[in-house]
């Protein structure tokens, strides 16, 4: 199964329950720590110091802040439909980390290595758009509904060319499970599928080919976790805080939370497909470096790279408009992607 | 099938919006994301200026000015002071002269730089807003350094100003301009020729000439349409018919003329030129004493004054009528904004909810100067 708290446990009940607490401290601790460098990197590029009066450097703002929110009152507006407003936080956050189940953290340890799991990914966290639009709906704001209406129509169309640009690398691999995408791609940096993925010389000429298929991969999901510059469903200067308007404390935090895991597994995503997982860039020449410990170690660093480099559009590009939202998805990324992966399939059959 | 029924959404921007600059209300009427009406709301911010300066004496009435529009409080003085001088009928110093055309350039920038950067931010870009506000501070920094003040002076007095510069102060602001002339440049890459922004702006709310010059539009806001209109070149007050300097207007260089695009540009244009006049200005500053010879009772024989000026947002003018006392009879003041957004309802029709924001953005309303 590939995981190595089967393989210490067995393969009871007992084990799986076990299996997606490391997983969801993780998320925590990544969420927490994330706002924190999120408000630090926003600083750093906008000549402030950022959060520095709780503990060195900051350290325990967020956890502060959650202290906070927790000890805020759920105010829930009159004439809401409250049922749908109380669960709504916890249907995107579940979504979300319900996706996590299949990334493959290192080569010993991954939730459930599914043989669909790429399709699994896709399916699962596209439930997160019902649980936004049913905030967006039953909050009885007319912001909240434009928010929620917008995301619904363009996480839809962005699952388009997210799921054509990840199926070059599907082609190529001849898999869907995440823990072959990573095994496929051992031998160093230049295995990668952004590099063409493992093969003989000649597969270089797919550079172009699945550098832009990794462009879109990574546009389209920063559309999909509604980050600037597609952060339609807030969009502060339109829709004042969009869904979220009438949430507060720990129910706007699960939102909160759940922007941050899906920036976190959108990124895994991206690691795994493109950048080969938990390989070490060095491939065996270290074998150290390689090693199941270390392999956590490179999984974590490429992903977290991709969620800085979120974090760096966001606070340097301006917010596109929902037309041209849905303009860019179905006139450009889904033609090109269709390009791309005809490309691929005419090098496949030469070669 | 039975036909859906569809109506029309009825939503209130504001009074307590991100980005409707203060507390101006919008009644937007959409249909889906389409604006299909547009009625500003006025009023939130009304302190009976005018009524209030009824019962002031003359120079009494400077500090309220300062808080008509107050991120251009020196341009604000300025035009009630030339105003009331004219009223007066008394000589100005030459060196108080160079003074206020100083500073109210000075003020001019930190006015742009505030209207460039709040725009970055209904755009969705908040680090150009924060970049713009550090270059402000720098401008504030010298005005603290001359009057105390950073936001609101009290500096132009009828007769003169309440402070003398210094040597320091004129060292200094050599030094902002050395810097900022970059500065402009770097803000213009992040954000003015950014493609997203640029997309954003092209095109939206495209005013014509003719109704610009109807509603009464003046500043940049008619600069963007092609006009040449400049109360400093065409109906020089002050001194600055002495200055050499060119008058920006939008000709298109991304998207439409007279585009949220074009409007917004305009400032960028204008800032260079408020340095050029700054540079011409502060190496002439004669040697004089900063205060005229005015009576402690400011006192005005009865008669009627009318000044424009051109403020950093458009035409600004004071009416004062003197009935001989020592109060004004009555002080009309045409602020700029009120003019600029009146054609907000022509220009926004059919364009998106987002859209309006930028349009609201391109005007640089401030609230203050509308409500009075």
């Amino acid at each position: 199964m590939g995981n190595i708290l089967t393989q210490w446990l067995g393969d009871n009940l007992l084990t799986f329950i076990l299996i997606p607490v490391p997983v969801l401290v993780w998320v925590l601790i990544f969420a927490l720590y994330a706002v924190l460098g999120e408000r630090k990197v926003s600083a750093w590029m906008q000549n402030r110091i950022g959060p520095n009066r709780t503990d060195k450097y900051g350290l325990l703002q967020t956890m502060l802040d959650v202290v906070k929110l927790i000890q805020k009152e759920l105010i829930i507006p009159n004439r809401a439909d409250r049922v749908y407003f109380r669960i709504a936080p916890y249907i995107v956050f579940t979504a979300t980390f319900m996706g996590f189940a299949v990334l493959p953290f290192s080569s010993v340890f991954i939730g459930v290595d599914l043989n669909l799991g790429l399709f699994y990914f896709f399916a699962i966290t596209s439930l997160s758009v019902i649980g936004v639009l049913m905030a967006g709906w039953s909050s009885n704001n007319k912001s909240s509904l434009f928010g929620g209406m917008r995301t619904v129509a363009q996480i839809v169309s962005y699952e388009i060319p997210t799921a054509l640009s990840a199926i070059v690398v599907v082609m190529l691999a001849g898999t869907l499970s995440m823990q072959r995408f990573a095994e496929i791609q051992s031998g160093g940096i230049l295995n990668w599928y952004i590099f063409g993925g493992p093969g003989s010389l000649i597969k270089f000429i797919l550079i172009p080919v699945m550098v832009v298929s990794a462009l879109i991969l990574f546009i389209s999901t920063l559309a999909e976790t509604n980050r600037t510059p597609f952060d339609l469903t807030e969009a502060d200067s339109e829709l004042v805080a969009g869904v979220h308007i009438e949430y507060s404390g720990m129910m706007f935090a699960m939102f909160f939370l759940a922007e941050y895991a899906q920036m976190f597994a959108v990124s895994g995503i991206i690691t795994t497909l493109f950048l080969g997982g938990w390989q070490s860039p060095f491939g065996d020449l270290i074998p150290f470096l390689n090693s199941p410990v270390f392999q956590v170690f490179w999984f974590l660093a490429k992903s977290l790279f991709l969620v800085f480099v979120q974090m760096w559009l966001r606070w340097t590009l301006p917010r596109v408009r929902i037309d041209q939202l849905m303009t860019m998805c179905w006139k450009f990324l889904i033609p090109i992607t269709l390009v791309d992966l005809f490309l691929v399939a005419v090098y496949m059959i030469l070669t | 099938m039975s036909e859906l029924r569809t109506e029309e959404l009825t939503i209130n921007m504001g009074p307590q919006h991100p980005s409707t600059h203060g507390v101006l209300r919008l009644v937007l009427t959409l249909n889906g994301e389409i604006v299909t009406d547009v009625k500003p709301v006025l009023g939130y911010l009304h302190r009976c200026f005018e009524k209030h300066c009824e019962a002031m004496t003359y120079p009494q009435v400077i500090p309220y000015t300062d808080r008509m529009d107050y991120l251009t409080s020196m341009n604000n003085e300025l035009a009630y002071v030339l105003a009331a001088e004219k009223l007066l009928g008394i000589e100005i110093p030459e060196r108080v002269e160079y003074i206020r055309v100083i500073m109210s350039e000075l003020q001019r920038i930190a006015s742009h730089l505030v209207a460039i950067g709040t725009y970055g931010n209904d755009a969705g870009a908040f680090t150009p807003f924060l970049y713009c506000f550090m270059d402000r501070e720098k401008v504030l920094e010298l005005f603290e350094m001359v009057c105390g003040a950073r936001l609101l002076y009290n500096y132009i007095w009828v007769g003169g100003v309440s402070h003398d510069i210094t040597p320091e102060f004129v060292t200094k602001t050599k030094e902002f301009i050395k810097y900022f002339r970059p500065r402009i440049k770097q803000v213009n890459n992040l954000l003015s020729y950014n493609k997203i922004f640029i997309e954003r702006t092209a095109g939206i709310g495209v005013l014509p000439v003719d109704v610009a010059i109807n509603a009464g539009c003046s500043g940049p806001t008619l600069r963007g349409s092609g006009v040449k209109y400049d109360l400093r070149k065409d109906d020089p007050y002050s001194i600055y018919d002495r200055f050499d300097f060119d008058v920006c207007v939008g000709v298109g260089e991304r998207g439409v003329v007279g585009d949220s695009w074009n409007r917004y540009i305009v400032r960028a244009y204008e800032m260079e030129q408020s340095l050029r006049i700054i540079e011409q200005a502060i190496d002439k500053i004669p040697e004089g004493d900063v205060h005229a010879a005015v009576p402690k009772r400011v006192k005005p024989v009865a008669g009627e004054s009318y000044v424009r000026t051109e403020a950093p947002k458009g035409e600004l003018a004071y009416y004062i009528i003197s009935d001989g006392s020592l109060n004004p009879y009555r002080i009309k003041a045409r602020s700029p904004s009120f003019c600029n957004l009146s054609v907000i309802n022509q220009i926004s029709r059919g364009h998106m909810i987002a859209d309006v924001v930028m349009i609201l953005g391109s005007f640089d309303i401030v609230l203050g100067c509308i409500d009075r």
